[in-house]
């Protein structure tokens, strides 16, 4: 039953992707409200879907991998409708929906949905640090995004080649606002996925606490290198790509050595 | 009832042609003369129609008389140019004009306003009645559908609008953007003018002739700026417009790389339309700065022309749909045996009756 309800929402975000592509392809793309009503009504079915699976574990759903991908999608999906109309960066939507169906449909269509027996009690800080590390890896995707509009922009001012998508992209200093912006929310919820990490009452594996403060530290400096003024934007939108690329890498390590850790 | 249009056009006649047929005749005077029960005169730069309705068949010559300058032409002389059409034709024609397909520059926004006008004019003296007030509400109403509906008026297609519309994609609101006009010539007017149009606020103008400076400055709400102080104003502005005369060019990488250091997180958008050019073309290279000189900015131009020509197809698309409805909607309208569910009969007043006597 529930797996319907990630097809449906996969359904929902993939209609907004064929119907922007329709549009970018006849060169008639207008910011209308299908994308956004597309990514609504799927946001609404990843919503109901983890609440599904939440009730049936009785604790968050983030015990596999499978899980987690489709907390992230729901994370970026969320973030987009927060961060998208307030922006105005319309277009982003079909930058954001892409993304998301990729990640639905790996999560649907890889092996990954392996259901463990629950050996550890509920542990709240463990749900908490594990839901706002990915609510911020949600910021994080955004601003990536947001990364690859602002290139994309600014590729075509520079070659002065400028293709019809140009015109459905927004200002490069609204985009550049936008990143910097995801960039303090995704970098304040993750410092706080990190702090409340050291409260789950487990022992954290080394290497995995290396590699995220090592993340911590990489977004760190692309916000200080912003605050000062020394980074280029178009350095700082190519350093959100790096940067959500290590996320990426990282939260695959650690949702894999838990996996590993929980087999029998 | 015949719904016909008689015009000339860019696609028909020259300047000296359109000249000798624009703004002698009144929508009142056709109505007149000619012996129409509605008519409507649409005169701009690069176009003379008259829509009319009559209830016997008028000719061309008869219209282009009313039109004419010199009473006593030869109607010979003027008859080719002249392009008819009737009832369905007609009604597809208005609505290629209001949408802009029919224009010199494809998806100008201007004609809409022209139409609007002519339209307001031939109510007010009482020359347009009920045909002609619902033709044009629908070609309104279809030339704003197109607009919203493809990308028929996207990009620009002057040395001005595309500064705009390039400034406008980097900074978004230009209220807050800094320009500086380097040379005072008159393209660089035109563009500051643009600018200032769409909200830019703050403007500096620099010339080498400080009279002319000021005098510019002031044409345009703008500060003059002493010649020799230009290169230090690149620290503080957004947009630099220059058009000097200056034989070798007046920025380049060496000068512009401490300026640029200095304000690494803020674009600079130059448009360079000086021939020979003011800015070393390798300063595009730098980050931040977006360089467009006369040559690029009509690259852009024709680009933007280009992406409206492509809609051409799916804006044809949406004015044949309002076609096929509205001539329905009239010979409803005029043709009462249908509102009974009667067939329609092509020898009563409808418009495509009219069509096969006017072809």
């Amino acid at each position: 039953m529930d797996r319907y309800l990630l097809i449906f929402s996969t359904l929902c975000f993939l209609a907004a992707v064929v119907h922007t592509a329709i549009e970018l392809r006849a060169g008639v793309f207008r910011p209308m409200r299908f994308n956004f009503f597309a990514i609504c009504l799927g946001f609404i079915f990843q919503t109901a879907f983890l609440s599904v699976r939440g009730h049936e574990l009785a604790r968050c759903p983030l015990t596999n991998l499978f899980e987690v991908f489709i907390f992230l999608a729901w994370s970026v999906a969320a973030i987009y409708m927060l961060v998208g109309p307030g922006y105005r960066l319309s277009l982003m939507g079909a930058f954001t929906a892409p993304l998301v169906v990729v990640l639905q449909v790996f999560a649907l269509i890889a092996p990954i949905d392996i259901r463990h027996p629950a050996t550890l009690p509920a542990n709240a800080w463990l749900e908490f640090h594990a839901s706002i590390s990915l609510v911020a890896y949600g910021a994080f995707a955004l601003a990536c995004i947001a990364g690859v509009m602002y290139l994309v922009q600014e590729r075509q001012l520079k070659t002065h080649q400028l293709h019809s998508i140009f015109y459905h992209l927004p200002p490069l200093t609204d985009l550049f606002a936008a990143i910097t912006r995801l960039l303090w929310w995704g970098f304040a919820l993750y410092t706080l996925g990190i702090v409340s990490g050291f409260f789950t009452g487990h022992p954290l594996p080394r290497v995995q606490v290396v590699a995220a403060i090592g993340l911590w530290l990489l977004y760190a400096v692309i916000l200080q290198g912003r605050h000062l003024r020394w980074l280029a934007p178009k350095r700082v939108a190519a350093l959100c790509i790096l940067g959500f690329s290590a996320a990426l890498t990282l939260l695959w390590g650690i949702t894999f050595t838990a996996q590993m850790l929980s087999l029998p | 009832m015949n719904l016909f249009c008689v015009g000339l056009s860019h696609h028909t006649a020259n300047v000296a042609k359109l000249e000798q047929f624009a703004g002698i005749a009144s929508a009142e005077s056709i109505l007149r003369e000619a012996g129409c029960t509605e008519a409507l005169l649409l005169t701009t730069c690069n176009r003379v129609e008259v829509y009319a309705v009559s209830p016997r068949r008028i000719s061309t010559d008869e219209i282009a008389r009313c039109l004419m300058r010199k009473i006593d032409a030869d109607p010979h002389d003027y008859a080719p140019p002249f392009y008819r059409y009737e009832a369905e034709k007609c009604v597809l024609h208005l609505f290629r004009v209001a949408s802009a397909l029919d224009s010199m520059v494809v998806g100008e926004s201007e004609i809409l306003g022209q139409a609007k006008k002519a339209y307001e004019s031939a109510r007010k003296s009482g020359a347009a009645g009920p045909c002609l007030h619902r033709l044009f509400q629908r070609a309104f109403r279809v030339a704003k559908q197109v607009r919203t509906h493809t990308d028929i008026a996207r990009g620009a297609v002057s040395v001005g609008s595309v500064a705009v519309d390039l400034a406008q994609r980097i900074f978004g609101k230009l209220s807050d953007c800094r320009v500086l006009v380097l040379g005072a010539g008159e393209t660089s007017e035109r563009t500051a003018r643009a600018l200032i149009s769409r909200g830019a606020s703050d403007l500096r103008v620099s010339n080498r002739s400080m009279d002319r400076a000021r005098e510019l400055a002031d044409a345009v709400g703008g500060r003059a700026v002493p010649f020799d102080d230009w290169s230090a104003q690149c620290r503080e502005i957004d947009i630099l417009i220059t058009s000097t005369s200056s034989e070798t060019p007046l920025l380049t990488r060496d000068k512009l790389a401490p300026t640029l250091r200095e304000r690494v997180d803020r674009p600079l958008f130059i448009i360079d339309i000086a021939v020979p050019r003011d800015v070393d073309p390798t300063v595009n290279e730098m980050e931040g700065v977006y360089l467009y000189d006369i040559d690029s900015i009509r690259s852009v131009a024709e680009q933007s022309l280009a992406l409206r020509r492509e809609q051409v197809a799916a804006a044809e698309a949406i004015i044949a749909e309002h076609v096929t409805d509205f001539v329905d909607f009239i010979s409803r309208g005029l043709n009462p045996a249908l509102q009974t569910g009667k067939p329609p009969s092509l020898g009563e007043n409808s418009l495509r009756a009219s069509e096969l006597q006017g072809s």
